[in-house]
């Protein structure tokens, strides 16, 4: 097998799954080729900051770089900007490029990532109308951003979830009009209890954005030119936009993989150690729907998750098994409010809010059965650290325990105590 | 441009020039000093940029934020009197020369 072995590592995506991999495939002693496969222009860099500081104008591009190349280099780590993937061929184990050539791999990553969902209307694809994952659309809503202060134009967003309220709240930062338009009832609706999402709602209106529940758009109307000029609704109403930002969820890059005939649901089927139904091939971050133990998928969409199941990819190549089980945990920032959400509160059925929700910082627990499913914390970073431990060991406060600023939730992890 | 130079837990030391706003987290990693993780990016929402921050200085820097100070909390190595998260310290000239020392774990 010498020459699968020369063959090396190809890892197709260059995003924080990708990265990841290949750092911790070095850092677990490969000596291999390893070569990191990225479709844009740029070499890695951060996207959590492209709806919050980079958009705002905060940062320069330097600022957003994820890993320098010289330092990718350094760990000979070669990475290949702009190259398009064309197909996988197991059978022969090699990735075939658009532009005709082929590379051989003897263990092969899928770190595809997603693309945001476009909004199948009348009017979703013109001039004007954004979705945000790169660097070029942060970019491009900027520009939008700058014309609609110029010309005094509203901003529309639709999709009451992270990126379209994150983008929100800085649009209001730089002064301009806002409308969120959400389909649901409330905002955040597959992610958080409500008492966060009126929170939310309350935090948003006092920001100065208007926000419509229960929204139904009929379509994008467009000027003379092309560009987007509003959104209708099915009321018949007309809201006005020289900028919509469609923030309404993503779609796993999984189209390579169902081509090469890999088990894929919603994303690249994996188990907790990334392996997709190919022993040589592993997959990590938001193109992965993960195996649980009780059988059912799970999808998440993070740096964290990104990150873990990296390493986990890695791990099993190096054939050292390191199954992903950690507590899942994301944040999003909006305003001067610091999110930070320890793992998955669906079906939660009692909840313990510590500390005041009118105040600047407090957490929510969510029980199930009695027993700590998730914490959501507001400002509150030391809540939400002590709820990672807390759930990666599995150990629960009694709500009574959680509401009770004046228990040390920290006592739970101290054995003997 | 301010001055840093960050020593990682082998030794090796690297001196960089950093424009001032920068906050020290980016500095290390786009100049390819290891040690410094910043897995999310600088949000204050990972503590993979722990620091120790060289003592006689401490009087220099911004006391460190609630937030930060429960970060510290939960760091991979030692936390120390001098521990800081350098995603949380900008380059400014009151922190001209500083150094940095990294700890052998982020995670």
């Amino acid at each position: 097998m010498s020459d699968s072995i020369q063959a090396g590592i190809v890892i197709i995506g260059a995003g924080q799954a990708g990265v990841q991999t290949a750092e911790s495939l070095r850092a677990g002693g490969y000596a291999g080729r390893i070569t990191l496969l990225g479709d844009e222009p740029h070499g890695p860099y951060h996207r959590p900051p492209l709806s919050k500081a980079w958009l705002a104008g905060e940062m320069d591009g330097a600022q957003l770089v994820m890993r320098a190349p010289e330092m990718l280099a350094r760990k000979q780590i070669e990475l290949r900007t702009e190259v398009k993937v064309a197909s996988i061929d197991r059978a022969a184990q090699q990735v075939l490029l658009a532009d005709g050539s082929a590379l051989p791999y003897s263990g092969l990553v899928l770190a595809t990532g997603s693309t945001p969902r476009r909004l199948p209307l009348p009017g979703g694809n013109a001039a004007g109308v954004h979705a945000l994952r790169s660097r070029e659309d942060a970019d491009a809503i900027s520009a939008r951003l700058a014309l609609c202060a110029e010309r005094q134009l509203p901003v529309v967003v639709i999709g009451g979830g992270f990126i379209g309220l994150e983008v929100a709240a800085t649009a209001r930062k730089k002064g301009l009009d806002v409308t969120v338009l959400e389909a649901a009832p409330r905002l955040l609706g597959r992610v958080l209890a409500p008492a966060l999402s009126d929170w939310y709602a309350a935090l948003h209106r006092g920001h100065g954005v208007k926000l419509v529940f229960d929204a139904r758009i009929e379509a994008l109307e467009t000027a003379a030119d092309g560009a987007v000029s509003g959104a209708r609704l099915a009321d018949g109403s007309l809201l006005p936009a020289g900028l919509v930002v469609v923030g309404i969820g993503v779609n796993a890059n999984d189209g390579l993989a169902q081509a090469a005939g890999l088990e894929c649901e919603r994303g690249i089927v994996v188990d907790a150690c990334g392996r997709s139904s190919d022993p040589a091939i592993v997959a990590a971050g938001d193109c992965t729907a993960r195996r649980l133990a009780d059988g059912s998928l799970i999808r998440l969409e993070s740096v964290q998750n990104a990150t873990e199941q990296g390493k986990s990819a890695a791990a099993t190549l190096l054939g050292q098994p390191r199954p992903f089980t950690a507590t899942p945990w994301f944040w999003s920032d909006q305003y001067d409010k610091k999110l930070q959400m320890a793992g998955l509160s669906g079906g939660a059925e009692q909840w313990a809010v510590r500390g005041d929700m009118g105040g600047s910082s407090f957490s929510v627990y969510h029980f199930r059965a009695n027993q700590l499913i998730a914490v959501d914390s507001i400002n509150a970073a030391k809540d939400h650290l002590q709820a990672r431990k807390l759930l990666d060991a599995g150990l629960s406060p009694t709500p009574e325990q959680a509401a009770d600023s004046g228990f040390d939730l920290g006592s739970l992890l101290k054995p003997g105590d | 441009m301010t001055q840093i130079t960050y020593i990682e837990a082998s030794g090796q030391s690297t001196t960089v020039d950093l424009p001032d706003g920068w906050n020290l987290m980016q500095g290390a990693i786009v100049n390819g000093v290891e040690g410094i993780l910043g897995e999310c990016g600088g949000s204050c929402a990972c503590a993979t940029c722990h620091c120790y921050v060289d003592e006689a200085r401490l009087g220099d820097l911004p006391p460190a934020s609630a937030s930060e100070l429960d970060m510290l909390e939960n760091v991979a190595a030692e936390r120390r009197a001098n521990s800081r998260l350098a995603c949380q310290l900008k380059a400014s000239p009151a922190l001209a020369g500083l150094i940095l020392n990294l700890p052998a774990i982020q995670e």
